[in-house]
């Protein structure tokens, strides 16, 4: 079938295309860490936070100098971020925490925990409250990061990237929508995956997760209409935290893991 | 003079080549687009959401249900995280049986969107000739997770079970004769891996067929050469990954640049294209079916070799086999706070992606340590292309639209999430 295929090639992965400049072909985790450090010392007094674990990099970011920081890595070509992968709102608000009221909230009798709560402590989340989560990728050096921005002021409010990487235009919607954190700048800044005329961010951690309204067709106004919800909210297997976060409150005298 | 003024159409949301639920707004100058304003959500699931209500394990059938086409692909980013996260990694059979699942996946997912794609353009047989096949490739999503779509069989640290080792034949019935039932069992005689292997050995031959009617078809061509087409650029700035990426001729492939599982030891090549329009991204994607057919042969050979485990045996992760339950007490409690509590997963955060058939599928999971995560976002390729559409189908007739919904290969499972 040669004969039918004009004008697409088999990139050859041995030879050096325009892509790989001179940049290992799989990222390494040493490569990763070089990386890391020329970032770090790029923009040494612009982040506030920066965390590489399971070969991933994280930068947090303070809001005066993210757009300026955002330019630099799209731009200078020793990073060349060209795309913008994803896009997220992370409500923090009740991070950290287990759910203890199962009796109410699960089915009618209830079950419990077998644990009293006064033995635990719980580390509350320490930053603010909304963040917006970037994932960057850069085809030509083959590494991916990560900016965390915390966003300021209540409606939250960021700067809006669309300038920057295009694709971001919708993310932004989304995270708006969702989230209700306001894009500065974006051009068009409208919901976008919840229904039309919807009241609320969802995917705010105090949104239930039943939702406020449900709707159904009314016989006799013919149309459509939105009524208080008539399910009632339960927890089905109970938000149950382990590990470091969770810590006994005094050193455990005995053998006392199980929640 | 009568006044002349733009028209606004509305395309959609039940409309047969808005592949699924697609409101479209259209400014139209006579029959040419000047603007397109997309109208998504109408399947909003939030499963995100959903997904922050349950133990880990319970959503994994939630992944076979965004893109519903490349059903294990999904799943296998949303295991990656969970696996990166808990620092395990599957059995080195399990990670053969995942690649060779997620190449079958490729073929499901590209035979779904080169059929579906060739019927909005006017084409009706390729239609046909492509679900002849993805009829055979369902039967083994069915043979080894008992499901023909929404398998849930990837977990973390490995595979629900082993291939099994006779592929179930169909039985005679009313409706369906002896003499039926013994051709079609034909090459069900064996293992699973007999049928895919007598599969792969087929499939080169379909695909001949599929390009005699399409790439050198005269009306295909007018239809897709020099529509929506877009530059290497203007690719990245769009958010462009997988074939659409690759259509504009940017050699990018995770499983090449960033390989998971085991496609490093594997031999396979990536398609590139060059003037980045609708036609290219066909043969993109054309090529790549034989380029998933020889990776399947590869991990058929591996398989057949090297008999193993297919999950690890960490029974804080993974549930213990029914027979040890059945005297040991330990399995017993492992099983039941397996299946009551799920298991906490080390506080962090992590990216996984893999190339899924439409591009680039990640997971971004953030856990604060408990049995539950903490905020999932699901990085759905889609998304990306449809809502580069608007700048794809500018300047072009109406009748073009429909081609670059077809090319983007948009499935509103995912896009909507």
């Amino acid at each position: 079938m040669e004969k039918g295929r004009p004008g697409v090639g088999i990139a050859n992965p041995g030879e050096p295309g325009e892509l790989d400049s001179g940049t290992d072909a799989v990222p390494s985790t040493a490569s990763i860490e070089t990386f890391a450090n020329r970032l770090q010392e790029r923009f040494a007094d612009l982040f506030t936070r920066c965390v590489i674990a399971r070969g991933e990099t994280t930068f947090e970011l303070p809001v005066q100098h993210f757009i300026r920081v955002c330019r630099a890595l799209r731009d200078e070509p020793e990073f060349a971020f060209k795309q913008l992968v994803d896009l997220c709102g992370v409500d923090y608000l009740s991070y950290g925490r287990s759910d203890w009221e199962t009796s109410d909230a699960a089915t009618s009798s209830g079950f419990s925990r077998a644990v009293e709560r006064g033995e635990y402590t719980e580390q509350a989340w320490e930053g603010g409250r909304f963040a917006v989560v970037y994932h960057l990728l850069s085809h030509s050096h083959n590494q991916r990061l990560r900016l965390r921005v915390y966003t300021e002021g209540d409606p939250p409010k960021l700067p809006s990237v669309v300038e920057i990487w295009n694709v971001a235009s919708w993310f932004e919607r989304e995270a708006f929508d969702l989230f209700g954190i306001l894009f500065e700048g974006h051009p068009d800044l409208r919901r976008l995956l919840t229904d039309y005329g919807f009241i609320g961010h969802p995917f705010r951690k105090d949104f239930p997760l039943i939702g406020r309204v449900e709707m159904r067709y009314d016989p006799e106004k013919q149309r459509v209409v939105y009524e208080p919800v008539s399910i009632e909210s339960r927890t089905l297997v109970p938000r149950v935290i382990r590990g470091e976060r969770q810590q006994p409150k005094q050193p455990a005298s005995e053998e006392s893991g199980d929640a | 003079m009568p006044e002349i003024r733009n028209f606004t159409l509305n395309f959609g949301p039940q409309h047969p080549a808005a592949h699924g639920v697609l409101r479209l707004v259209l400014e139209m100058d006579g029959e040419v687009i000047e603007r397109a304003d997309p109208h998504i959500g109408l399947l909003h699931r939030a499963t995100e959401k959903l997904a922050e209500s349950k133990p880990y394990n319970q959503s994994i059938g939630y992944m076979d249900r965004l893109d519903y086409v490349s059903m294990m692909c999904n799943e296998h980013a949303y295991v990656l995280a969970i696996e990166h996260l808990l620092a395990i990694e599957p059995p080195l059979r399990a990670q053969y049986i995942r690649v060779m699942f997620d190449e079958i996946t490729r073929i499901l997912n590209h035979l779904m969107w080169l059929g579906a794609h060739a019927l909005d353009i006017g084409a009706m047989t390729v239609f046909l000739y492509a679900f002849r096949e993805r009829e055979d490739l369902m039967d083994t999503y069915e043979a080894v997770s008992g499901t023909r779509m929404h398998a849930t069989y990837y977990r973390p640290g490995g595979v629900y079970r082993d291939l099994p080792g006779k592929m179930p034949q169909h039985q005679p019935s009313r409706f369906r004769s002896q003499q039926d039932t013994a051709r079609l069992n034909g090459n069900r005689q064996g293992s699973l891996l007999d049928f895919i292997e007598d599969f792969t050995e087929r499939f080169p031959r379909c695909v001949d067929e599929y390009e005699t009617l399409l790439t050198d078809n005269r009306i295909w061509k007018q239809r897709t050469v020099g529509i929506g087409t877009v530059a290497p650029e203007r690719a990245l700035q769009l958010g462009f990954s997988g074939p659409m990426l690759r259509g504009s001729g940017i050699a990018w492939d995770l499983r090449k640049k960033q390989p998971y599982e085991v496609y490093d030891q594997l031999d396979f090549d990536i398609p590139v294209g060059v003037n980045g329009d609708c036609y290219d991204r066909y043969l993109v994607r054309i090529e790549e079916f034989r380029q998933s057919n020889r990776i399947i042969k590869q991990c058929i050979d591996w398989l057949r070799a090297n008999p193993g485990p297919v999950i690890i045996e960490d029974h804080k992760i993974v549930p213990p086999r029914r027979e040890e339950m059945k005297r040991d007490m330990e399995a017993l409690i492992h099983h039941f706070k397996l299946f009551t509590e799920g298991y906490s997963v080390p506080e962090g955060e992590v990216y996984a992606a893999v190339e899924a058939p439409k591009g680039e599928f990640g997971i971004y999971l953030i856990s604060d340590g408990a049995n539950k995560p903490y905020r999932l976002k699901i990085r759905a390729p889609g998304f990306a292309h449809l809502s580069a559409l608007d700048e794809m189908v500018r300047g072009h007739m109406l009748a073009d639209v429909v081609a670059v919904i077809g090319t983007q290969d948009i499935v509103f499972g995912e896009v909507d999430r």
